[in-house]
């Protein structure tokens, strides 16, 4: 851990500016949002700072999800490149092994700017807590994490059936955003694809209502670590299915 | 002029190749823009116009916004970066092109196939769900085309000239995550300039990224009239012909000193 953190801090010119456009490339969604509350004040029942609220609380389970779950160039890097091969060798489960070895823990970082948006704008509503909201936001952030880890496991999983190159992962990037706007707004299919599907609106609007005590969504809300559990037992199955049929690029 | 259409036929073939991915390609642009489309009309909720234009029209804008994006975007920067890096720039220097011409035309290839095979049926897939307003002059339609070619134009120079940046840095990832982060902001991709607080419009003026996606779709429409898309289509062509000149003048000095890194 201590070596990890040394090999990480001599490049920290570097380090910088990861973190820094990893939070450009989500500040787009808020700048959206700011410039948008500045031509009205309730977007469906729900005022500027709830909004705030949402964006600031799915940066944590998503800064989680970044730190741990690094499998953006999977299909490039493992498929591809043929590093698979090496990982299936060994005597502990590929899945395992990847995810210790693309960790980023700075990644992590992320959540920083996501807890002072929450704090701005929870003390602008003035929202109160329970003791106990502390290990209730833990359990969510796990849960929004799992939910992220599940549908990327599971699309990085697609490049042991199919051997052409996908451009799925960014365009699923899109989409995750839209689970941070009141459901209710959409359509019903969408709101069910948010909700089952892609669960999207489990990492964003879902659990933040729980802390804005909006009580019509509490029961969503914790669902959130069971859909996330679920969803990337899911993923691990896939993976397992996908690794059994997996018979490498021949490089 | 042969070779360089030449260029453009094989990355057109070339993406022809993946083209499967573009039917879920489709399929999540169609997704995206619906839920563009609803949380338009949660922010219009009820109200009939904002800054001037309809929630008809906004949804016209996003939908045009993103089709077009399809057809000016390219990785230009990318790939000019990955050859300084790897050292391939040697070789391809020596051919017998313009580099940055070649690599301009590469860009269109892509664009053209991107044109045909996502936005067009892209477009006819959401038209089929959603309000949709087209203009009924084919005035408009000409127009929109001209200004989609200078926006390629105008996103194509800005990627040169980040690519040729990495002359000088070797390193320039950072610059070109910050370049797409200012484009997807300040082109007006996300929500029309109009809506942005005064003094944010009055800096955006002086910019040339309200050329590659505010003014095509202001113009598509109809949110522009008369002599504003006049004036629109100049200031792209102007910041055409603007961008040109550090290109030219960055690239003249950096292949006096190119180093090739190894290889």
């Amino acid at each position: 851990m201590a070596q990890y953190m040394k090999t990480k801090w001599q490049y920290r010119a570097d380090l910088l500016i990861e973190w820094l456009s990893d939070f450009m490339a989500q500040a787009v969604n808020l700048v959206f949002l700011l410039v948008v509350f500045g031509h009205t004040t309730l977007l469906h029942g729900w005022s500027r700072d709830e909004m705030l609220f949402i964006y600031g609380f799915f940066l944590v389970p998503y800064a989680v999800f970044g730190a741990f779950f690094n499998l953006w160039d999977f299909n490039e890097r493992y498929i591809v490149q043929g590093e698979m091969d090496r990982v299936l060798t060994r005597p502990v489960h590929s899945l395992f092994q990847i995810i210790l070895e693309r960790m980023e823990l700075e990644s992590l970082l992320g959540a920083v700017p996501g807890l002072i948006i929450m704090l701005y704008a929870g003390s602008r509503l003035s929202l109160s807590f329970h003791w106990y909201d502390v290990f209730v936001f833990i359990l969510l952030v796990i849960g929004g994490a799992l939910i992220y880890a599940g549908i990327f496991i599971s699309l990085a999983t697609i490049s042991f059936f199919a051997d052409a190159r996908t451009s799925i992962m960014p365009m699923m990037y899109n989409i995750s955003s839209y689970g941070r706007y009141p459901v209710d707004i959409y359509h019903r299919v969408i709101r069910y694809m948010l909700t089952w599907v892609l669960p999207f609106a489990f990492v964003g609007v879902y659990p933040a209502s729980y802390f804005l005590h909006k009580q019509e969504w509490y029961g969503y809300a914790f669902l959130t670590p069971v859909v996330g559990v679920l969803f990337f037992i899911i993923a691990v199955m896939l993976w397992n299915a996908g690794v059994r049929r997996y018979r490498g690029t021949g490089s | 002029m042969g070779k360089y259409v030449e260029m453009i036929r094989i990355r057109f073939l070339m993406m022809l190749a993946y083209r499967t991915n573009y039917y879920t390609g489709i399929l999540i642009y169609a997704i995206n823009i619906s839920a563009y489309y609803f949380l338009w009309s949660a922010i219009y909720g009820g109200k009939s116009s904002m800054q001037g234009m309809s929630l008809g029209q906004m949804t016209t804008y996003v939908a045009i916004s993103w089709l077009a994006r399809a057809f000016y975007f390219n990785n230009l920067d990318r790939e000019i970066a990955m050859e300084i890096r790897d050292g391939k720039i040697a070789t391809e220097l020596i051919r017998p092109y313009s580099y940055l011409g070649m690599k301009a035309v590469q860009g269109l290839g892509e664009g053209l196939f991107r044109l045909f095979f996502l936005s067009l049926p892209g477009l006819l897939v959401v038209s089929l769900f959603l309000p949709l307003e087209f203009p009924e002059h084919a005035k408009t339609w000409l127009s929109f085309g001209l200004s989609l070619l200078f926006s390629f134009i105008i996103f194509s120079e800005l990627n040169l000239l980040a690519g040729v940046v990495t002359f000088f840095t070797f390193r320039n990832e950072g610059l070109l995550r910050a370049k797409r982060f200012i484009i997807d902001l300040f082109s007006g991709l996300i929500l029309p300039l109009s809506f942005y607080p005064d003094w944010a419009q009055q800096l955006m003026a002086y910019m040339p990224f309200q050329a590659i996606s505010y003014i095509p779709s202001m113009i598509i429409t109809e949110s522009f009239q008369g002599a504003a898309v006049r004036d629109g289509l100049l200031l792209q062509a102007a910041w055409c012909v603007l961008l040109w000149f550090p290109i030219v003048l960055l690239w003249w000095v950096a292949k006096k000193r190119l180093v090739v890194q190894g290889g």
